[in-house]
């Protein structure tokens, strides 16, 4: 009866995370979605807690607690520029929590005084049965590689650590790959071999920490995404050594959202995950050189300049990159988009799908700065319209404006779905240098007749602009 | 041989959910979905508290506490930092 009552609170539980992540699909339903999955959260504990199994609550509540206080103060200082790496830290905590409690069930598997539950996990030849070894062998791979990996992109994100490998890394990898499958075998031949789980986390974490390192820079959010995934899969693993219901559902349903957001992310590169894990991008020979794409064409323009052509324009269009949040430019672009609606100018946000360094991230920041979210444009929303614009405005942004993705077959961004910010009247790059993006090609774009390149610091040319306006 | 086949039937299916809740989800919101999401993800804590207050072994029980701290730190950040950022998409009137 225990049991019944504490699987049918497990049900609603995950219809309130399901409930949950639908509402996140409406900024105005997001906030009420989100409080539905934490209550939903907030039962599934409460129900665990009652049963039989659970005998001493000390430390369940010390761990509670200690775990609840470290969440919240995380959650409370971080920076949204941050926020890739916080979710990253998060997506390898709840990894390594499922590669634990698989290592405990397996543990708990050789007890001779097993319990009535454990018994269904347990074969007719007294050993534990295959899928619960197989389930917990899965729950200590990715788990595992979830957790390494996680750490090593928080360190890159957090520009702690940036070593890109060395040559042959995708090799040694993939003797890791062999070696953890290896012992795996074992342990699901051999279950009562206890060590060899603690072999095989320490093979994987050692993958997880190699398959990460090569990958860095614009391919971050890709990462971010997928390990996402993996700290799902890794839950419902643990599910199915527990047999539990709502850590199977629930694992499954962040497994879906993370693999969705790698596609996305994936598309909006044109590449496969395959070659953003396992490739590097750069220039490939034969590409034009610096020289030949900007020499002599390049125009450059003032602050006064630029302040004159937004005033008199009446349709604005602004692209932000990665550039405008490095240099904390997110207030001062509220701004000017304040000073020219309050002219009559109508001002929108074209965002491409990897500006930022996570899926959705430039939208975070510019939604800290009080942006409203419907002036923000997804690619393919804006595109057709950049013919009516007046000027764009490209902050801190290269590859994805570079319009050689749309005419150069052999350029390494090569059917990379771009912002057409060409086709607008005139186009202002704010800019430090002509300096690549990640790519590492020139950008054709900065030598166009109808563009202007205005070259600063993102957040201080920003500030001139807007003294600019208000003097005019 | 039954339970597992329950199991899987349930993750094929939650996995169809989960693809169609999460391809409507607009790219605005796609930040606050992997915080939020990834906060679901530490249901794990479920297994950690089972681990932790069976005490059928002391290492069971130190591993489920050290993934109950793990899964707690995830759980609770995560929905209070997905909190913090969706109070911050506004639409003015």
């Amino acid at each position: 009866m225990r049991e019944n009552l504490i699987n049918l609170t497990y049900l609603f539980a995950s219809l309130l995370f399901i409930l949950g992540l639908k509402g996140l699909g409406h900024p105005r339903s997001a906030v009420k979605g989100n409080l539905l999955g934490a209550f939903g959260m907030f039962i599934a504990i409460a129900a665990t807690l009652v049963d039989r199994r659970v005998l001493s609550f000390e430390l369940i509540a010390f761990g509670l607690a200690i775990g609840s206080v470290l969440g919240t103060v995380m959650a409370i200082k971080v920076q949204m520029t941050a926020m890739p790496q916080l979710v990253a830290l998060f997506n390898g905590l709840g990894g390594v929590a499922s590669t634990f409690v698989a290592g405990a069930a397996l543990y708990e598997a050789q007890q001779p005084s097993t319990q009535q539950q454990l018994l269904q996990a347990i074969g007719a030849g007294g050993g534990p049965e295959l899928h619960f070894l197989v389930a917990t062998v899965a729950a200590g791979i990715v788990g595992t590689v979830t957790f390494t990996g996680s750490v090593v992109a928080f360190a890159k994100l957090q520009e702690i650590f940036d070593w890109p490998g060395f040559t042959g890394v995708q090799v040694l990898n993939g003797l890791l790959v062999a070696a953890s499958l290896g012992l795996g075998v074992w342990i699901t031949v051999e279950p009562s071999a206890l060590n060899v789980f603690w072999m095989l986390t320490l093979v994987a974490g050692t993958l997880g920490f190699f398959l990460v390192v090569p990958i860095g820079g614009a391919d971050m959010p890709v990462v971010i995404a997928l390990l996402n995934s993996y700290s799902g899969i890794a839950a419902a693993a643990s599910g199915f050594v527990l047999q539990n219901n709502v850590l199977i559902i629930s694992g499954a349903l962040v497994g879906a959202s993370g693999i969705i957001l790698t596609q996305n992310m994936c598309k909006a590169m044109n590449r496969s995950l395959a070659n953003v894990m396992f490739a590097k991008l750069g220039p490939k020979a034969g590409g034009s050189s610096a020289d030949e794409v900007y020499g002599g064409r390049v125009k450059s323009t003032t602050a006064e300049e630029v302040a004159m052509i937004l005033e008199s324009a009446s349709r604005v269009v602004i692209v932000p990159g990665y550039g405008l949040a490095v240099s904390q430019a997110q207030h001062a672009v509220r701004d000017l988009t304040q000073i020219l609606e309050d002219r009559g100018v109508l001002v929108e946000f074209a965002i491409h799908p990897v500006a930022g360094r996570m899926p959705g991230h430039m939208n975070v920041l510019l939604a800290e700065a009080e942006i409203d979210y419907d002036k923000m444009k997804e690619m393919d929303e804006i595109n057709p319209t950049f013919g009516q614009v007046d000027v764009a405005l490209v902050i801190g942004a290269n590859d994805v404006v570079n319009p050689l993705a749309r005419t150069d077959p052999k350029s390494p961004i090569a059917g990379m779905p771009i912002l057409d910010v060409d086709h607008a009247r005139t186009v202002i790059i704010m800019k430090r240098s002509l300096s690549p993006g990640f790519a590492g090609i020139p950008n054709p774009l900065f030598a166009a007749d109808n563009t202007l390149m205005f070259y600063g610091d993102g957040k201080k040319a920003l500030l001139d602009l807007n003294a600019a306006l208000k003097a005019l | 041989m039954e339970t597992l086949i329950t199991g899987l039937t349930i993750f094929v299916l939650a996995i169809y959910v989960g693809v169609e809740i999460i391809v409507k989800v607009p790219p605005t919101l796609h930040t606050p979905l992997m915080s939020g999401s990834n906060a679901i993800s530490g249901i794990t804590a479920v297994g950690a508290v089972i681990s932790a207050g069976s005490g059928q072994s002391d290492v069971a029980t130190w591993l489920g506490f050290g993934a109950l701290i793990l899964a707690t730190t995830n759980v609770v950040g995560g929905f209070v930092v997905t909190h913090r950022m969706l109070g911050m998409f506004k639409k003015k009137h």
